[in-house]
């Protein structure tokens, strides 16, 4: 019960773009289509799980034992980009359908705010080292699931008169505003009407 | 002392990342096509489409696969066909004829009558919704410049009387405009031709006289006195035949009592 507590927590209540204000630039860079959304979402969702496993390790298996907590956020960016390289090549050696899908976007999220925003996350709520996964993946889910709502927004978008001025970034800034003012519906409530 | 610990522990958790990485990139090492590089490189990068694969580098990768036939490639034409093939090693087949896109309309407000004003969004297909646009005829240009905004060379080009013409020499002929047009009045006609009509319109020739000074009213004039002209007068509207000799077409268009067989180029 608690991970699914955890779950919707990530995906809705603390949603990482509309809440947090984290990863903002894949929100606007790669939200025009849907097709590079979802492929973008996939792609953040597998490395945030990925990182959040082997930053919790490097974390309290490295740096709490040999009582450097203070180089958390210098390793991690090392672990993660490292991390994130290394995937894409066994992706590209071994399935190359797969590396068509994510491998444009996995160089773009080496050392994006949002995984590292995940890593750091997992080690000031305490969690455990399931707990830690739990959220890194959904985490990546509500990030997918906002870049999929803003680039249909954006689709339908391109079809309507825009102010000359507005067109582009900033009626995309303006429409992610409204939606996380929308957003913002979602708290603690929604926990306790879910699951009591 | 703990300063030196810390600076130390980076060092070498960074020296073992890179080092793993390092020994990956050995080991997972993806042999890249090189002919697909040496194809993209050669490619315009234009990215257009025209060939019907995703981009230049798919196209590339078609090429050096065998999927896909060399020639395809209408902005780099004749020249890119060559080189490629040159690269695949197979001789240089003979390329499809350059094709241009061409505005076959050359009314405007001064010279095609209006069933009423337009001032809604500058878009043609918005127009098109709205009585199929403002003019009397509803197959000319709408002059919005909807291709204009699609055509990825800015070949195509409005003058102060809103009428539309391609730039054959800029023009690459990916088709986009032809696509986006909500008249087909752009339609392809061979680099070659001398000479186009400048008319898309249908209707019976009393009514074009009506509401057009400059449009076909199938008066025959072309098809009857220049049989080598190469147009043929089809359901109210005078077509050229590229593939015939059009030797008299620059005397059929002297004799075109409203003047719609103009140059091309």
């Amino acid at each position: 019960m608690a991970y699914v507590a955890l779950f919707i927590t990530y995906i809705f209540i603390n949603n990482f773009i509309l809440t947090q204000f984290l990863g903002l630039c894949p929100f606007i860079g790669v939200s025009k289509n849907s097709e590079s959304a979802i492929g973008m979402g996939m792609a953040v969702t597998f490395v945030m799980g990925i990182a959040s496993i082997i930053t919790w390790l490097v974390y309290n298996l490295l740096l709490i034992p040999l009582n450097l907590p203070y180089l958390q956020t210098l390793s991690f960016i090392l672990v993660i980009a490292s991390l994130v390289q290394f995937v894409e090549m066994i992706i590209q050696k071994n399935s190359p359908a797969l590396y068509q899908a994510l491998g444009i976007f996995l160089p773009l999220i080496t050392t994006n705010c949002a995984v590292l925003g995940i890593a750091v996350m997992n080690i000031s709520e305490g969690y455990n080292l399931m707990e830690s996964f739990v959220a890194g993946v959904a985490a990546g889910i509500g990030f997918t699931l906002v870049l999929v709502l803003m680039s249909n927004i954006r689709e339908r978008m391109d079809l309507h008169p825009v102010r000359k001025a507005f067109k582009g970034v900033p009626i995309a800034f303006i429409s992610g505003g409204l939606m996380a003012l929308a957003f913002m519906a979602f708290d603690k409530s929604l926990l306790t009407n879910l699951l009591g | 002392m703990n300063i030196l610990f810390a600076f130390l522990i980076i060092a070498a958790l960074g020296l073992l990342l890179g080092m793993g990485l390092a020994v990956a990139a050995k080991k997972f090492a993806v042999k890249k096509d090189e002919k697909a590089e040496e194809i993209l490189a050669i490619l315009p990068g234009a990215n257009c489409g025209a060939c019907g694969y995703p981009g230049c580098s798919g196209y590339a990768d078609a090429l050096s696969s065998g999927k896909a036939q060399n020639g395809l490639c209408s902005p780099g034409g004749a020249k890119t066909t060559s080189l490629v093939a040159k690269i695949l090693g197979v001789a240089a087949e003979a390329t499809e004829e350059r094709m241009v896109a061409f505005v076959h309309c050359r009314g405007n407000h001064e010279l095609t009558k209006r069933d009423y004003q337009y001032e809604g969004i500058e878009e043609c297909s918005a127009a098109h919704m709205l009585f199929q646009g403002e003019s009397s005829c509803k197959y000319g240009c709408l002059h919005l410049g909807s291709c204009m905004r699609v055509c990825p060379t800015q070949a195509i080009h409005r003058d102060d009387k809103g009428n539309v013409t391609v730039d054959p020499e800029a023009c690459i002929g990916c088709r986009k405009c032809t696509l986006v047009c909500p008249t087909k009045v752009i339609r392809m006609i061979p680099a070659r031709g001398s000479h186009a009509i400048a008319c898309n319109s249908h209707d019976k020739g009393a009514v074009v006289r009506k509401i057009c000074e400059v449009g076909c009213i199938a008066c025959k004039i072309c098809e009857k006195k220049f049989p080598d002209s190469g147009c043929t007068v089809t359901d109210f509207l005078s077509e050229i035949d590229y593939s015939k000799p059009m030797t008299q077409i620059a005397e059929a268009a002297e004799a075109c009592p409203t003047k719609c067989i103009v140059e091309a180029r």
